[in-house]
């Protein structure tokens, strides 16, 4: 007997060997760095953070806090997405994709901004507030948690309608027919046949909702006030409105990861219980509805996004608003916002093409690198990859900043205040949603193609790159759109890093509206705007308009 | 160019699932080779292990004298056509067909004049120059054929490549298969389940079941003289019946009921009052209306298949048994009408009781 197929030590073996290399000195190193930051201080062991955040509701609430504001927010994007995609997918709606276009830009902007805008709509001095209290009615305040539920809500439904309309294009015709047929029909055919077809998909969508509204940061800053959520509370530790606390900061951010990691193996148990496969030979066709219900169903959907979308057009109007010599609005329409901002644009917008489209190439090289591994190349080491690859996942995006702050910052490589660490930073954040959907790509396309290329006579490697990669291009290149997108709107991780060399658009709208800068925040706004909305219209172009997801 | 196929003690396994336990093989050069058996029977793993595509836990693969066990798939000089085609489907039909021979020195104008040959020879000129997409599953299947034959490869592996096709494309693409084959002599191994098409197409056939090979032989053989039931029902249809061999006054035969058939071409292990199995095809029964046969039945039901009739007969024994007869105008005999039956003694076969050995011959 021989053994065969006992190969000396490959390319792919030194590529994962490096890449592992660099999830340690990058990932690992870092995280275990703030461990043990939370429990050591000046050399020694001590658990009084741990006891300190338990023991004082002052803190402890912060954990409460998050927790309601993440299942608030996710209840009510399901309460509003799911029936958007259910109305949407399979009803005749007027304008639907320009309806679909609005819906998924909605959700691209960084979340703070639509917090701002807000606030300039319904604040305390706010648009909407000032013609009500004309009239002389008083609205109930915007600030604290029911402010960041509505931002959160109308910034992650699109998650939600995203997920299950993807769900919907899966359901074959016939199986709502069939319910029909056995007198099934109308509300009761939603909640007994579309709702539990759509349950895998719901639950995907709500994890990722929870998640978000978990580890948001902006929003509760801006427009929390005094409802403090933890990833504030870190932020508040790290910068120190008192004195700094790395420690105290580092405490917290171990707690939010082991809560983020349960609430990960609690869906990810449930989902796969529900865990079945779909796949519809005649999709769902469109129905036009009765005269009454079209018009409640356009009404709803109409409202819903204009609801969604009214924060960014008031940006664009306030940019061109006359501001006076502090940045505040006069009458009349100018371009002085757009004056004030270009100091800031002048720096920013460079250094967030370079962090951006750098980020985008590593994680697109790393991702598809990484896919091929654990698709076609199962080992051991592959599989520790895999594993180690969607570690950020369930790490909130301030916790990243500050765990490489600590490492970096210090030692042999020193990183702070350089661009090299956000962009560090950024891929970290990206990479475990890109390598997900290069892994669901690669699942897609038979083995036997890349067979087929090596018993032509093709190398391992040059059918890598010539048979593999090209057939994963559309794939790769969509979802390295909407990387870009949320690379540009990260605020989280890059408020932890930033320094005034490495200024990108997203931070100075926040430096802007911090300093009270209305006009020069709402012009930057602006801008950023502009490239959400040509990434997704090059988005469309490549991917032809095939699911959205994030 | 075409070389033959030796397969020595091979072994198969998954962890400590044994697919193939001892396999041995020799497939001669030139030959049109296919490995016929019902799905996991490991047809394919054999066929793969052939490719390169999976492990060898054992055994020797030899392309004439050279021993290809530990040769890297690219360097075995094989065609393959796969199931599902596996077309890349970001070339044209011409970058497909020209995508191996850009793996081998080749200066380009024999690399174009080869790939106009092979576009040629598979009827796919036309579309040269569109992508996998707009092309029909028999066309794109016709792509996959010329672009693994135009490496003018040593050895052609075909896994189920006819499977994906609507039924008439899939006869009309096995003429194809078998036409080229023949003008190019290539040695091929064919992978299928469809004993129909293996008959059709192959110059030999090896049934496998439970990674065993059961028989190796000509469609011809494999007809009429399988190895054992297994191969007896699984290629064509048949009759499957308890019988008894018998000896009475140095005369051997079968004992069906309570009819004897007496046959000359019972072997040593055929001993009196042995039980045995028989396997009788719905052609070798013959009906008979007056009295020429011993048994006896009720005609239950008829089809009417144009050339043939097929009538399911129930024995006195209560066995079902299916019977084929050719169609002539008058005579479709009438449903519940009693018949005689007679057995065509020199065709049918007879097995051991557990169905592994032959008893004929």
């Amino acid at each position: 007997m021989t053994k065969s197929r006992k190969r000396p030590l490959e390319l792919w073996h030194l590529i994962s060997i490096a890449i592992t290399l660099l999830y340690l000195l990058f990932l690992i190193v870092p995280m275990f760095n703030i461990l043990k930051e939370s429990v050591y201080e000046n050399g020694r062991f001590t658990l009084k953070y741990f006891i300190q955040f338990f023991s004082e509701p002052y803190y402890f609430n912060t954990i409460l806090n998050s927790f309601k504001i993440s299942i608030a927010t996710t209840l009510f994007s399901l309460l509003v997405g799911v029936p958007l995609a259910y109305l949407y997918n399979l009803y005749r709606i007027h304008g639907r994709s320009v309806v679909q276009v609005l819906i998924i830009l909605s959700s691209m902007s960084a979340p703070f901004v639509g917090a701002y805008a807000w606030i300039l709509l319904l604040g305390r001095y706010g648009l909407i507030t000032k013609f009500f209290a004309e009239l002389g009615i008083a609205l109930p305040s915007i600030y604290g948690f029911r402010g960041v539920v509505l931002v959160l809500t109308t910034r992650l439904y699109p998650l939600v309608f995203m997920y299950v309309s993807g769900a919907l294009r899966n359901v074959d015709n016939s199986l709502l027919e069939a319910s029909q047929n056995l007198g099934v029909s109308g509300v009761k055919r939603f909640f007994k046949v579309v709702v539990p077809l759509c349950t895998p998909s719901i639950l995907a969508a709500a994890l990722m909702v929870f998640m978000r509204a978990m580890a948001d940061f902006g929003t509760p800053l801006l427009i929390g006030e005094g409802y403090r959520t933890f990833p504030v509370e870190i932020y508040k530790q790290y910068v120190g409105e008192t004195s700094q606390n790395y420690n105290f900061a580092a405490a917290i951010s171990v707690i939010a990861i082991v809560i983020t990691a349960i609430v990960f193996l609690v869906q990810k148990v449930a989902s796969e219980k529900f865990s079945f496969k779909m796949n519809a030979l005649h999709s769902i066709e469109r129905k036009k509805a009765k005269p009454v219900t079209s018009f409640f169903i356009h009404a709803y959907t109409y409202i819903v996004v204009a609801i969604s979308m009214l924060p960014q057009v008031y940006l664009v109007y306030c940019s061109f608003r006359n501001t006076n010599a502090f940045g505040n609005f006069t009458k009349g329409l100018s371009l002085n916002s757009y004056k004030n901002a270009w100091k800031y644009v002048r720096t920013a917008l460079p250094n967030t093409l370079i962090i951006g489209l750098s980020t985008m190439v590593i994680v697109v090289l790393m991702s598809i690198l990484i896919a091929y591994m654990v698709v076609r190349r199962k080992n051991t080491m592959n599989n520790v990859l895999d594993t180690m690859s969607m570690i950020p996942y369930i790490i909130p995006g301030s916790v990243i900043g500050i765990a490489l702050v600590l490492t970096f910052s210090k030692g042999w490589l020193v990183l702070t205040g350089t661009m090299a660490i956000m962009i560090i930073a950024m891929v970290i954040r990206r990479i475990p949603y890109t390598i997900r959907s290069s892994v669901a790509v690669l699942q897609q396309i038979p083995i036997t193609t890349e067979e087929a290329s090596i018993s032509l006579g093709a190398s391992k490697l040059k059918t890598f790159f010539k048979v593999t990669t090209p057939m994963m291009a559309s794939g790769i290149v969509s979802g390295a759109i909407l990387s870009w997108v949320s690379i540009i709107t990260e605020l989280s991780a890059s408020i932890m890093l930033y320094s005034a060399r490495t200024q990108t658009l997203t931070l100075s709208i926040y430096v802007l509206v911090s300093r009270g800068t209305d006009g020069a925040a709402c012009a930057v706004s602006t801008i950023l705007l502009l490239f959400t909305v040509i990434s997704l219209a090059l988005f469309m172009r490549v991917s032809k308009n095939k699911d959205i997801v994030m | 160019m075409s070389i033959n196929i030796i397969i020595k003690n091979a072994v198969k396994r998954y962890g400590d699932v044994v697919i193939i336990p001892d396999l041995s093989l020799d497939i001669k050069k030139g030959e049109f080779f296919t490995l016929l058996g019902p799905s996991g029977c490991g047809k394919t793993t054999l066929l793969r292990m052939i490719a390169g595509f999976n492990t060898i836990e054992g055994g020797d693969f030899y392309f004439n004298e050279t021993r290809i066990n530990d040769l890297n798939p690219a360097k075995r000089n094989i065609g393959m056509v796969f199931q599902n085609y596996a077309v890349f489907p970001h070339m044209t039909v011409r970058g497909n067909v020209a995508f191996g021979l850009k793996n081998r020195k080749m200066s380009k104008e024999e690399i174009k004049k080869r790939t106009d040959e092979f576009l040629e020879l598979m009827k796919i000129k036309e579309y040269e120059n569109r992508l996998p997409e707009r092309l029909s599953g028999g066309q794109q299947q016709r792509v996959a054929l010329a672009r693994a034959l135009a490496v003018h490869p040593d050895v052609l592996l075909m896994d189920e490549p006819l499977s994906n096709l609507d039924a008439k494309l899939r006869v009309e693409m096995r003429e194809v298969i078998k036409e080229i084959q023949n003008k190019i002599g290539i040695t091929t191994v064919y992978v299928t389940h469809d004993q129909e098409e293996a008959m059709a197409i192959s110059d030999r056939i090896a049934v496998m079941d439970k990674g065993v090979i059961q028989q190796i032989g000509t469609p011809k053989v494999l007809y009429h003289r399988p190895a054992n039931l297994f191969v007896a029902t699984f290629i064509g249809k048949t009759n499957v019946l308890d019988g008894k061999i018998y000896e009475e006054n140095g005369e051997k035969g079968v004992m069906l009921e309570n009819a004897k058939f007496p046959m000359k071409n019972l072997n040593d292990l055929a001993v009196d009052g042995l039980n045995v199995k028989l396997s009788i095809r719905p052609e070798e029964f013959v009906i008979c209306e007056h009295g020429c046969g011993s048994l006896k039945g009720i005609v239950e039901d008829s089809v009417f298949l144009g050339l043939n009739t097929q009538y399911f007969v129930r024995l006195e024994s209560g066995e079902k048994v299916q019977i084929t007869r050719e169609s002539s105008i008058e005579d479709t005999i009438e449903k519940n009408s009693e018949v005689e039956i007679s057995v065509k003694t020199d065709k049918i076969n007879v097995f051991s009781e557990d169905g592994q050995r032959a008893l004929i011959g």
